[in-house]
C-alpha cells in the first residue's frame, strides 16, 4: 500500500459519499418547489403540508451535501496536487464558476426559504425555493463539465514548455458532448432517487397507518412520487443509451470493459450475465442478447465494437508500454448494477401505481417491504454508475493525457493520507448513522398540522415567535 | 492592470469577505458556551447567523475555486503543503455545519450538548488555524525549486504563526460578540456588549503585536498604512462597543478584520507564497498563474456575477435585519 492507493480510496469514498446526498438535494429541491407552487396556485392545504414535510427531509439531507462538498473543493489540492498543476488552467474555471454562480445562489436562497416563511411575501418566498433548486442544478452542470473534460478532454492544447494543459476554447469545454449528455442522465438519476424517497415515506404511512385524515394526502404523494420515478427512469434509459454511443466513440476501452468484450466483434452481443473468469481466459456460462451491444454502442445491430485486447495493443503502440485496461470485474458488474438497481426502483413504482389505481388501496406487507428498499435502489444505481464511469477511465486521470498515478501529491506522505482517510471515514460513518436515524424519525412523524404561515405586510409585531428557528 | 494582478486582488476580496462574514459566525460559535446561559439563549445566538452562515461559507469555496482557476500552482502547493491543518479545518467545518442543522432536531439535552460542543469546536479550530495558515503564507515556508512544500507539520507551528492564530481567534471573538450585541435584545445583548470590550482589548494587543511583527518581515508601504488603519478601526470598534453604539462597533470590527486580511495580502504581493529555502521556489502572481485566456474568461464571469451575488446576499441581511431575543424562539 502506498500513498497513491490511499489517496484513491479516499477520493472514491468521499466522492461516492458526497453523491449519496447530492441526488436528493437536486431532485427533492425541485419536487418541494413544485409542491409549494401547487399550494400557491390552489390554496389547498394538503400541498402545504407536503411541502413542509418533504422540505424537512430535504433539509436534513441537504446539510450533509453541503459539508461533504467542502471536502471535495479542497481535495484536489490536498491529494492530487500534480493533477491540479497539470489541469488547473482548465479544470479550475468550472469549479470557481460553480461556487460563484451556483453555490451562492443555492445557499443564500435556501437560507431565505428556511427562515423566510413569515418574513417574506408568499410569492417571493416561493421564488426562493425555485432559486435554490436552480442553483443546485447549475452546480451539477459545472461540476459535470469539469468531470466530462477528464473523460473526453476538449478545447485545450499541451504547452510544450511547461508540459501543462492550457485552455484554448472554453465554450468547447462547456459544450463537451460528454457533458451535454452526462448532465441530463445524472439529473434524471437524481429524480429517480427523489421520487423513490417520496413514494417510500408515503407508502409507509398508507400501509402502516391506514384510514386517517391524512390518507388522501399520502395517496397523492405516493402516486406523484411514482410518476416522477417512472419518468426519471425513462429519461435515464434514453440518455444512457446516447451516453453509451458517445462513450464507445470517445472511450472505446470503457465500453469494452463494461461488457468484458475481449475480441472485437461485429455484430457484438450484449451480455446480461456472465459466470466465469473475467480475465478472458474462460467463460463458463453467459447469457447474451445477440446484436444488442452493437446497437448500444453504435446504433446499428451489426456495428463493430472493439475488444479489450485490440484496444490494449492499440494504446500500447500509441502511448508506450503499460496496461491501459481498467479492472474488468468492477466495470462489468458496476455497469449492470447501475442499470439493474435503477430499473428495479422503476418496477416498484409501477407496482405502487397499479395497486393504487383508481380508488384502490393495499395493505400488502410485501409491497411495503419493497417500498422500504425503494430509495436505496437508485442510490446504489447512482453510486455504481459513478464507480463505473470513474473506474472505467482508469488508468487515466485525464483520458489520454495523464495517468492517475502521475496526478497524486508527491509531498504528502503515506502517514498523512492515512490520517485524513481514517478521519474522513470515521466522521462520515458516524454522521451517516445520525442522519439516517433523523430521516427515519422525521419520516415517521408524518405530516405536520399546518396552518398557513402568517402573511407578512412588514408591520413589525415585535414579539411574535419566529416561524422557524434552529 | 495585468490580469494576474486583478486576480490577486479578487482573491484578496474573496478572503476578505470570507473572514468578515465567517469571522462573526466563528465568534458566535466560540461564544456559545460562554454567553449562552441556557438552551433558549444558545438558540438565540445560533439563530442570529442561522439564515446566513452557509452563504458566508461559500466565500471560502469561491476563494478556493478562484485560486484553483487563476493560480493553480498556488492552490496545489498550499493545500498539499498545509495538509494537516487543512484537514482539521475541514473536519471542523463539517461538524459545525451539520450541528447547526441537527441541533434542534431532537429534544434531549444530551443531544443538544453534543452538537453545542461540535459548534464550539468547529468554530475555534478554523478561527485559530486560518490565522496560523495565513501567517505562514506571509512569513514564507520552505518550498523547493519545483514549488513543492518541503517542510513538515511542525514547521507551521512557529511563534509568529501561532501569534497569528491567536490574533484571528481574539479578533473573531470580538467581532462575534459585537455581532450578537447588534442582533439580539434583552439580557444577552448587554452581556455580549460587555464581553466585546474585554476580548476587544486582548484583540487590540494581539493584533498590534502581530501586525508589527508582520511589517518587520515584509514592510511594503501599503501594508504599513493598512495595518495602522486596521488597528485604529479595531480600537474605534471596541470603544464604540463600550459606549453602547453597536452599529459602529460592528463597522469597526468588520473593517479591522477586512483590513487585517488586506494587510497580509498587501505584504505578500507580488508573491503568493514566498519560499524560505530556494528563491526559485517562491510562487509569484506570474509563475503561479493560469494562462491569460483563462484569466480573461474568469474576469468576465467575476465582473458579471460578483455584483449580483453581493446584491442578493445584501438583501438577505436586510430581510433578517430584526433583532431577536428569547421571546422569539418557538418551542
Ligand atoms: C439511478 C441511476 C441510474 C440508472 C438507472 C442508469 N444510470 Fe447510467 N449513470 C448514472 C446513473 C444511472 C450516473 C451515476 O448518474 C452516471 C455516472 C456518470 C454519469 O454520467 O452518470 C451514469 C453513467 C453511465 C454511463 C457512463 C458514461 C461515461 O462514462 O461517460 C453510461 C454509458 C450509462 N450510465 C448508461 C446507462 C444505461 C444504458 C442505463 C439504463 C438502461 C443507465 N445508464 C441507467
Ligand atoms: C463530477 C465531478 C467529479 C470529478 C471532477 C471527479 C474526479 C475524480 C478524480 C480526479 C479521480 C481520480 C482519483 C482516483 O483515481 O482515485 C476520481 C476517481 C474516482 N471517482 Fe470521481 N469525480 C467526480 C465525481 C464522482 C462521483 C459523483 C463519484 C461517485 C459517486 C465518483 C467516484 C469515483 C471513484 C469511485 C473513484 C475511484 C477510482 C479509482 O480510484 O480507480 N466520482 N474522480
Ligand atoms: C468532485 C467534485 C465535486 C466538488 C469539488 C464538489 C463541491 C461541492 C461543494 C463545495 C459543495 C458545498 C456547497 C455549499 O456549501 O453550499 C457541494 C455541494 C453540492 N454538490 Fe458537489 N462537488 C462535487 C461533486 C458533485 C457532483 C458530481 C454533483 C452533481 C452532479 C454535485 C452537486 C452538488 C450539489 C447539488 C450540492 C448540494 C447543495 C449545495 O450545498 O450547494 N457535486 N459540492
Amino acid at each position: 500500500m502506498d500513498a497513491l492507493d490511499v489517496a484513491r480510496w479516499q477520493f472514491g469514498v468521499t466522492t461516492v459519499y458526497h453523491f449519496l446526498f447530492v441526488p436528493l438535494t437536486i431532485g427533492l429541491s425541485v419536487l418541494v418547489a413544485i409542491l409549494q407552487t401547487m399550494w400557491h396556485r390552489t390554496g389547498n392545504e394538503r400541498y402545504l403540508k407536503l411541502t413542509k414535510f418533504y422540505g424537512k427531509l430535504f433539509l436534513i439531507n441537504f446539510a450533509m451535501g453541503v459539508v461533504t462538498g467542502i471536502v471535495q473543493e479542497f481535495q484536489f489540492g490536498m491529494n492530487w496536487s500534480d493533477y491540479s498543476r497539470f489541469v488547473g488552467d482548465i479544470f479550475g474555471a468550472p469549479l470557481a464558476i460553480e461556487a460563484l454562480v451556483a453555490f451562492f445562489l443555492e445557499s443564500t436562497f435556501l437560507g431565505l426559504w428556511i427562515f423566510g416563511w413569515d418574513r417574506l411575501p408568499k410569492r417571493i418566498h416561493l421564488a426562493t425555493i425555485w432559486a435554490a433548486a436552480i442553483g443546485s442544478t447549475f452546480s451539477a452542470y459545472f461540476i459535470l463539465a469539469a468531470n466530462s473534460w477528464m473523460q473526453n478532454p476538449v478545447g485545450y492544447h499541451i504547452n510544450p514548455d511547461t508540459g501543462r494543459a492550457e485552455l484554448t476554447d472554453f465554450l468547447a469545454v462547456l459544450t463537451n458532448k460528454v457533458a451535454l449528455i452526462t448532465f441530463p442522465h445524472t439529473i434524471f438519476g437524481c429524480f429517480l432517487v427523489a421520487g423513490s424517497l417520496m413514494v417510500t415515506v408515503a407508502l409507509w404511512h398508507l400501509i402502516r397507518r391506514p384510514g386517517n385524515s391524512d390518507t388522501p394526502t399520502y395517496r397523492f404523494a405516493a402516486k406523484f412520487g411514482s410518476w416522477v420515478t417512472l419518468i426519471a427512469a425513462a429519461g435515464v434509459l434514453l440518455t444512457g443509451d446516447i451516453q453509451g454511443k458517445i462513450m464507445t466513440e470517445v472511450q472505446p476501452m470503457k465500453m469494452a470493459a463494461a461488457e468484458g468484450l475481449y475480441t472485437t466483434e461485429s455484430p457484438a452481443a450484449f451480455s446480461v450475465l456472465t459466470v466465469g473468469s473475467l480475465d478472458g481466459s474462460r467463460e463458463l456460462y453467459a447469457l447474451k442478447i445477440p446484436g444488442l451491444l452493437s446497437f448500444l454502442g453504435t446504433g446499428s445491430f451489426d456495428g463493430e465494437v472493439k475488444g479489450i485486447n485490440d484496444l490494449q495493443a492499440q494504446y500500447a503502440a500509441q502511448y508506450g508500454p503499460g496496461s491501459y485496461t481498467p479492472i474488468i470485474p468492477v466495470t462489468y458488474w458496476s455497469f449492470r448494477f447501475m442499470i439493474g438497481f435503477g430499473m428495479a426502483a422503476a418496477a416498484i413504482a409501477l407496482l405502487v401505481l397499479w395497486t393504487h389505481r383508481r380508488d384502490r388501496t393495499t395493505t400488502s406487507r410485501w409491497l411495503l417491504r419493497a417500498g422500504l428498499v425503494m430509495p436505496f435502489l437508485p442510490l446504489a444505481a447512482n453510486s455504481f454508475g459513478w464507480i463505473f464511469t470513474e473506474m472505467g477511465r482508469q488508468p487515466w486521470i485525464v483520458f489520454g493525457e495523464m495517468l492517475t498515478r502521475d496526478g497524486v501529491s508527491r509531498t504528502v506522505s503515506l502517514a498523512e493520507v492515512l490520517t485524513s482517510f481514517t478521519a474522513f471515514t470515521l466522521v462520515y460513518a458516524t454522521l451517516a448513522v445520525i442522519e439516517f436515524r433523523l430521516l427515519v424519525k422525521y419520516a415517521k412523524n408524518g405530516l405536520p398540522d399546518e396552518t398557513p404561515p402568517p402573511q407578512t405586510d412588514d408591520t413589525d409585531d415585535a414579539d411574535r415567535p419566529l416561524a422557524f428557528a434552529y | 492592470m495585468e490580469l494576474t494582478t486583478v486576480w490577486f486582488l479578487l482573491i484578496t476580496v474573496l478572503f476578505t469577505g470570507y473572514f468578515i462574514l465567517e469571522g462573526f459566525d466563528f465568534g458566535v460559535g466560540m461564544l456559545l458556551p460562554v454567553l449562552g446561559r441556557d438552551d433558549r439563549e444558545r438558540r438565540v445566538m445560533i439563530n442570529t447567523i442561522g439564515p446566513v452562515w452557509d452563504g458566508n461559507e461559500v466565500w471560502l469555496l469561491t476563494a478556493g475555486g478562484a485560486m484553483f482557476a487563476a493560480f493553480p500552482e498556488w492552490y496545489a502547493t498550499l493545500f498539499s503543503g498545509f495538509y494537516l491543518p487543512l484537514l482539521l479545518i475541514l473536519i471542523a467545518l463539517i461538524l459545525r455545519g451539520v450541528a447547526f442543522e441537527y441541533r434542534h432536531k431532537r429534544p434531549e439535552a444530551s443531544w443538544k450538548r453534543r452538537w453545542d460542543a461540535a459548534i464550539t469546536f468547529g468554530s475555534v479550530v478554523p478561527a485559530l488555524l486560518w490565522g496560523v495558515a495565513f501567517a505562514n503564507i506571509v512569513r514564507g515556508v520552505p518550498l523547493d525549486a519545483n514549488h513543492e512544500y518541503a517542510g513538515g507539520f511542525f514547521n507551521l507551528l512557529n511563534p509568529y504563526a501561532l501569534l497569528g492564530g491567536l490574533t484571528t481567534t481574539a479578533l473573531f471573538l470580538t467581532h462575534g460578540a459585537v455581532f450578537i450585541a447588534l442582533k439580539t435584545t434583552g439580557d444577552i445583548r448587554h452581556r455580549a456588549r460587555k464581553l466585546a470590550t474585554h476580548t476587544g482589548i486582548a484583540a487590540i494587543v494581539l493584533a498590534g503585536a502581530f501586525l508589527t511583527w508582520t511589517l518587520s518581515i515584509r514592510n511594503t508601504p501599503a501594508a504599513i498604512v493598512l495595518a495602522v488603519v486596521a488597528a485604529l478601526a479595531l480600537a474605534a470598534g471596541v470603544a464604540a462597543a463600550h459606549a453602547g453604539r453597536e452599529g459602529w462597533a460592528f463597522t469597526g470590527t468588520a473593517l479591522a478584520t477586512g483590513l487585517a486580511v488586506i494587510t497580509l495580502f498587501a505584504a505578500l504581493f507580488p508573491n503568493v507564497m514566498p519560499s524560505t529555502l530556494d528563491a526559485a521556489g517562491t510562487l509569484t502572481v506570474d509563475n503561479a498563474a493560469s494562462t491569460p485566456y483563462t484569466l480573461k474568461i474568469m474576469t468576465w464571469v467575476a465582473v458579471i456575477f460578483t455584483p449580483i451575488v453581493l446584491a442578493y446576499q445584501g438583501w438577505t441581511y436586510w430581510v433578517f435585519r430584526k433583532r431577536i431575543g428569547v421571546t422569539h424562539i418557538p418551542n
